[in-house]
């Protein structure tokens, strides 16, 4: 199972790189720039971003491949300093007929 | 890697690896000797042709690899794998593959770790093959083989043959997973994971003769087969998934359904009873009907009562439900689905709402129907289920409502 860990400020994710990568549970890192350098498409045209002015800003991403939720949780509890981690699942291209 | 060599190199690895393990020990050097060598044979065969004793010149390299790796280590050792290496090179004894079955899936492993390594060591898999089979980068598929053997080695298991039968569970659970993960595969940038499934029959199919008197084993490797023949037919050409009831059976895989269905009627009437055997049971007697409606549902269900009560399990409950509709109707069925649902292993479960919503149809209740087969669409992490469950909830609006609902994108 696939899960996206969404932190949503500055935080000290160390432990939990360490941590995922020596499990090979880690798939990708994506930090993001500041959200003023971002631009938004809409109707044909392009605007300053970002997309959302009042809610929080996604600050970086990352995606882990584990044996479940319990412990893509633990993984994301390694994860210090924000303000929360969402976890996430991810949409599977596989799938079973009913 | 050409597939003319891919499949004796996959046939060879477990057989060099329990060689290599016999004289020097050591799992995890071992296993990358093994590892190296097929590698290196990878490249030469192809240029060189391949050898006339192709598992000597494996064992030769692997060995002439792991001693270099020990000789950069320790003097002393050297010289004893030196004295050792000049023994004949020893036939595999039949059970080494099991054995190491059994230690790649050593329970100090998580799931996904036991199938990982072991289809590397056991199935002779590249790391880089294991890595595009998940769908994940080699920087992520190396890491957790490397962590598995590690952690093999920190249990202290070592290359002895398995005395308890629980062992055998999990390998028999890997073997499954393995098959799984190559069956639920799409087409498109999926297709190579096909190849799981071949895999995982092939090894299934070497337990089964190393123990062919146990009935799980024959009744797992016939549930594979089973599983395995409706293939062709449970997708459509872009990877939408196919309703067993709307399958084209012509397209059904007739030789796998016929051994399949011998080696689980031998197996039942000669082992004692275990849920393989009840759920290959089930594959057969609904590919053995003509057509959907000639299905064999009471039998089916009585097969589901026992699985329900000697391996009880929400996903047996769910079919068992459906055996149920089918047999005395759907209300019946509902009143057990609503049994399930303070189950907090399902209460969120696609599966639960998506089984209701068939049952609430063919009910006539079309309205709940649509409701929750909208929820059992949010709930799933599968597109191409995510895709069917919106279809069938569209299928049930009026056509002037048709368009309301989220659309596919």
């Amino acid at each position: 199972m696939r899960y996206v860990l969404s932190v949503y400020q500055g935080c000290d994710a160390g432990e939990f790189l360490a941590a995922a990568g020596r499990a090979g549970e880690l798939v990708d890192v994506q930090v993001f720039a500041d959200p003023a350098l971002s631009s938004v498409v809409r109707d044909g045209g392009v605007g300053d971003g970002p997309y959302l002015r009042d809610a929080e800003q996604v600050a970086c991403q990352y995606v882990v491949d584990c044996d479940g939720r319990e412990r893509a949780v633990a993984l994301a509890a390694l994860i210090s300093g924000g303000r929360g981690v969402e976890v996430r699942p991810l949409m599977a291209s596989a799938g079973l007929e009913m | 890697m050409p597939e003319r060599f891919e499949g004796l190199l996959r046939e060879l690895a477990p057989q060099v690896l329990g060689v290599l393990l016999h004289r020097y020990g050591g799992f995890e050097e071992c296993e990358d000797a093994v590892q190296e060598a097929l590698l290196a044979a990878a490249v030469q065969w192809p240029e060189q042709g391949v050898p006339d004793s192709p598992r000597s010149w494996l064992i030769t390299v692997a060995s002439r690899r792991l001693i270099d790796q020990l000789r950069s280590e320790q003097a002393r050792r050297r010289r004893e794998t030196v004295a050792a290496l000049q023994d004949v090179p020893s036939e595999p004894a039949p059970d080494d593959l099991l054995t190491l079955l059994f230690l790649c899936c050593h329970p100090a492993l998580t799931p996904a770790s036991q199938v990982a390594l072991t289809l590397r060591a056991v199935a002779g898999l590249t790391t880089a093959e294991v890595a595009r089979a998940f769908l994940l980068p080699e920087a992520t598929m190396g890491p957790r083989i490397s962590r598995a053997k590690q952690r093999i080695k920190a249990a202290g298991a070592t290359f002895t043959p398995p005395t308890d039968t629980e062992r055998l569970d999990a390998v028999l659970h890997v073997l499954y997973l393995i098959f799984n993960e190559g069956y639920t595969a799409g087409s498109g940038p999926d297709l190579h994971r096909g190849d799981l499934t071949s895999e995982a029959i092939r090894l299934t199919r070497t337990v089964h003769r190393s123990l062919p008197g146990d009935g799980e084993v024959a009744g797992l490797l016939a549930l594979m087969l089973l599983t395995d023949a409706r293939r062709p037919a449970r997708t459509t050409p872009d990877g939408a998934l196919i309703p067993l009831a709307d399958q084209d059976r012509s397209l059904w895989n007739r030789a796998l359904i016929a051994e399949g269905t011998t080696l689980i009627t031998d197996a039942m009437s000669t082992a004692p009873l275990g849920p393989y055997q009840l759920q290959a049971a089930i594959a057969a007697l609904h590919v053995e009907a003509p057509h959907a409606d000639a299905t064999d549902w009471e039998q089916i269900r009585i097969l589901y009562t026992i699985l329900t009560r000697i391996a009880p399990n929400p996903m047996a409950t769910l079919n068992h439900a459906i055996a149920i509709a089918m047999t005395e109707g759907p209300t019946a069925a509902l009143t057990l689905l609503n049994s399930l649902d303070t189950d907090p292993r399902l209460s969120h479960h696609h599966r639960l709402h998506a089984v209701r919503a068939h049952l609430q149809e063919l009910a006539g209740d079309p309205t709940s129907a649509h409701t929750n087969y909208l929820l059992a669409a949010r709930l799933t992490t599968s597109l191409p289920e995510q895709h069917y469950l919106h279809q069938k909830a569209n299928n049930l609006k009026k056509p002037k409502e048709n368009g309301t609902t989220q659309a596919w994108p």
